[in-house]
């Protein structure tokens, strides 16, 4: 590890603290409905959307309402990109004219957008024609970000209103969400990545040859505003295989930490617009103390570990980090903060690759994923995600000192904890059963890249990510009809039994009173409240994935460093 | 329910005319305007001859040019059309094997140099690494300038030049363009 690593790091956590506060703020603004400074611009663009799509700007959501809004527009949305990918051979903007995708890779390549997963079994520039990555997968980046942002704030809406039936309107807030939020930040951006040499262009693959006598196919493509949506909305589907790791989507170290922190800018805004939205700056800095925390610490032993390198090499005489999958212009420190932002959050786009990292390195993108993406966390999930350990961690808290367990007001009862119970369960049940499932089974591990605990690890990593609805990989798995299927619909589980619950909790405590804050009220802005959290994401976490993170990750280091090889 | 359905294909319709069409467009617009060599591609020429791109890393062939790292992009590697790592693990055997064909074909062509820097010997995530680290151009310079008949102080001065520092003095990593580097070498009289 050096100075330098931790200074790039620092900066990029900086820019970060710097920019929660107005961004927490101006999203507060635009979901409250307040005038913004973009209003001038957008409020007209908003009220043609309204009209087009006939939509009532008070038409006021129960949670019920909100849920079936929220799944009628995911189905088509669904359907929409699943068509798109079958017949993108007859469509337009195919230069390469690539042929129409097999159902499986569509289905799975379908939900993996809708879920905000973006796994990526296809490989974009091998694969897909320009339209299917700028209106189908690009879009895709903008809305399930969109809807992912619309839970959180409905969530958060149930969680601080008075006394309310209702969550607000799914409409509005996605296209509150879509217009006001991910356009002009993504648009900024595409044009600082333009001016440093992503690509963003219709024209063809140029084949051209080089000065020592070769050939070269250069890609091309609407890269660039693609590649800011891609991590501004953690979705994290790139538009090459390589994903950010390609210079084509990530030339310079400038745009890497760009990336970087456009992955984690939303995620943290939120904490605040949740603060604000509470009445109390206080609870949003909580929870973005515990997620500084987690992050600070996985960061620094995914560096650690990669830094410290291959004990096989070393005995060979070459020195120096493990930069197996790793990029010249990003080296070692840039890559740990890179896939460490990606991982913890929902991305899962990488600039260096996950299953060429040393095991502890590897296990820290497993371990951040297992915790539920907490850190940070998708546009949206990350949010509602924490907001369900805030839930459990205050009724652990009560049951420790014997009172009603409540949350900015609102009594956590029975049907809360249960909720919040439910929505956790998922992460266990669509990890831990179909790795199981794929480990003994012909078509589960006919498709490893590596073998011995680590390609175990490529197994567990590919559930856990599609559960996590992130998207990374150990890429060295391959995909077949099996994985291809099984991952699609853990995929799907992985997110609407995550939201629905959450909203259907958010409805349970929307109805409640607020109850007046006593000398026995546990503060949930408080250093013991953040403490407490954190232990309570560690615990559930560890005590679910800690025997199958032996048998992976774990197992790989200890028989990698007593010179073992598979 | 069936209101909502409508509601969502309008909505979707919408929604694909602006972030699918309009923003990818309006920034194909700007890009062609301001910065048009970036944005179609980063060509780089010698006379009116495209060679190749300034971003993308290509495979290098011959003692007389400085070659870039291992890749798995490809049969041949470096091939943009199929970007990626090998995705071995670090206790791989097949990773091991390559990497120790690597360092002995790395030392069969630089004998005068001992062990090659780690770079040299492991394959790069996109498989098309534009870059090479100034220990990897370092320890290919006796090579290169032997095979040019150039003095070593020359080569070793030019990479100096074309090594680009971390930006800010702290974001990545110091680097060098291959292509540019090579494109210099040919360009040394």
């Amino acid at each position: 590890m050096s100075l330098t690593g931790w200074l790039q790091a620092a900066l990029v956590f900086g820019a970060l603290l710097a920019l929660t506060k107005p961004l927490g703020s101006y999203m507060f603004a635009v979901f409250t409905g307040r005038r913004t400074r973009l209003s001038p611009v957008l409020a007209p663009v908003e009220a043609a959307i309204y009209r087009l799509g006939g939509v009532g700007v008070d038409d006021e959501m129960s949670w019920q309402r909100y849920t079936f809004a929220m799944l009628a527009f995911s189905a088509i949305s669904f359907f929409y990109l699943f068509v798109l990918l079958l017949v993108q051979g007859w469509l337009p903007l195919n230069p390469q004219h690539f042929p129409n995708l097999s159902p499986g890779l569509a289905w799975n390549t379908a939900i993996s957008f809708l879920t905000n997963t973006n796994w990526q079994f296809y490989a974009g520039e091998s694969t897909l024609s320009y339209l299917s990555q700028m209106a189908g997968l690009a879009w895709h980046n903008f809305v399930s970000a969109g809807v992912g942002i619309a839970i959180a704030i409905a969530v958060v809406r149930g969680i601080t209103a008075k006394t309310a039936t209702t969550l607000g309107s799914f409409w509005v807030d996605l296209t509150r969400a879509c217009l006001y939020v991910l356009l002009p930040i993504s648009a900024a951006l595409a044009i600082v990545y333009v001016a440093q040499g992503i690509p963003q262009n219709f024209t063809p693959y140029r084949t051209v040859a080089t000065i020592s006598g070769g050939r070269q196919t250069i890609t091309g493509g609407p890269m660039a505003s693609q590649e800011a949506i891609k991590d501004l909305g953690t979705n994290g589907g790139g538009f090459v295989n390589a994903n950010s790791a390609s210079p084509n989507e990530n030339p310079t170290p400038l745009t890497n930490v760009l990336e970087v922190l456009s992955i984690l800018l939303i995620g943290a805004s939120l904490t605040y617009t949740y603060g604000k939205m509470a009445g109390d700056t206080g609870q949003g800095w909580a929870l973005f103390a515990a997620m500084s925390v987690l992050f600070v610490i996985g960061f620094g032993v995914m560096y650690h570990a990669e830094a410290a390198g291959n004990p096989l090499l070393h005995h060979l005489g070459v020195r120096g980090g493990n930069m197996v999958g790793k990029e010249s212009r990003f080296g070692i420190a840039g890559s740990a903060l890179f896939d460490e932002a990606s991982t913890a959050t929902s991305c899962g786009a990488v600039n260096a690759m996950l299953d060429s990292f040393m095991p502890l390195g590897g296990l820290v993108a497993m371990v951040n994923l297992q915790l539920g993406e907490v850190v940070f966390g998708g546009v949206g999930s990350g949010l509602y995600g924490m907001l369900e350990f805030v839930v459990l961690t205050v009724f652990i808290a009560g049951l420790m000192v014997g009172r009603t367990p409540e949350l900015l007001g609102k009594k956590i009862e029975r049907r809360e904890v249960q909720l919040a119970l439910l929505a956790f369960l998922v992460t266990p049940l669509m990890v831990l059963v179909p790795t199981a499932i794929a480990v003994l089974i012909p078509a589960g591990t006919a498709t490893l890249g590596n073998s011995g605990p680590h390609g175990f690890s490529e197994i567990l990593y590919a559930f856990t990510s599609a559960n996590a609805n992130n998207g990374s990989a150990f890429a060295g798995l391959g995909d077949n009809r099996f994985f291809n299927i099984s991952t699609g619909i853990v995929m799907f589980f992985g997110r609407f039994f995550m939201a629905i619950p959450l909203l259907a909790l958010a409805g349970s405590l929307a109805e409640k009173k607020k109850v007046v804050a006593g000398r026995g009220t546990f503060s949930t802005s408080s250093t013991t409240f953040v403490v407490l959290l954190i232990g309570t994401i560690l615990i559930v976490g560890a005590l679910t994935f800690l025997p199958v993170d032996a048998l992976g990750p774990i197992a790989d280091h200890y028989l990698l460093h007593s010179g073992r090889t598979f | 329910m069936s209101k909502h359905f409508w509601t969502a294909l309008r909505m979707t319709a919408i929604s694909v005319v602006i972030f699918g069409f309009c923003y990818p467009i309006a920034i194909w617009g700007i890009g062609r305007a301001a910065f048009s060599w970036q944005s179609s591609g980063s060509y780089v020429r010698v006379g009116d001859r495209i060679v190749g791109s300034a971003i993308v890393g290509q495979l290098w062939r011959g003692a007389r040019y400085f070659h870039g790292r291992p890749s798995a992009a490809g049969k041949e590697g470096y091939d943009p059309t199929a970007t990626g790592g090998s995705n071995l693990g670090p206790d791989s055997k097949i990773l091991l094997a390559r990497e120790v064909r690597s360092i002995a074909r790395l030392q069969r062509s630089n004998p005068t140099v001992g062990t090659p820097p780690v770079d040299l010997v492991t394959d790069s995530g996109s498989g098309i690494d534009p870059d090479i680290s100034p220990a990897d151009a370092r320890y290919q310079a006796p090579r290169v300038a032997a095979a040019r008949k150039l003095a070593l102080d020359r080569v070793l001065a030019l990479i100096s030049k074309e090594t680009h520092g971390r930006t800010l003095g702290i974001l990545g990593e110091p680097r060098i363009n291959v292509l540019a580097l090579n494109l210099a070498l040919d360009r040394l009289r």
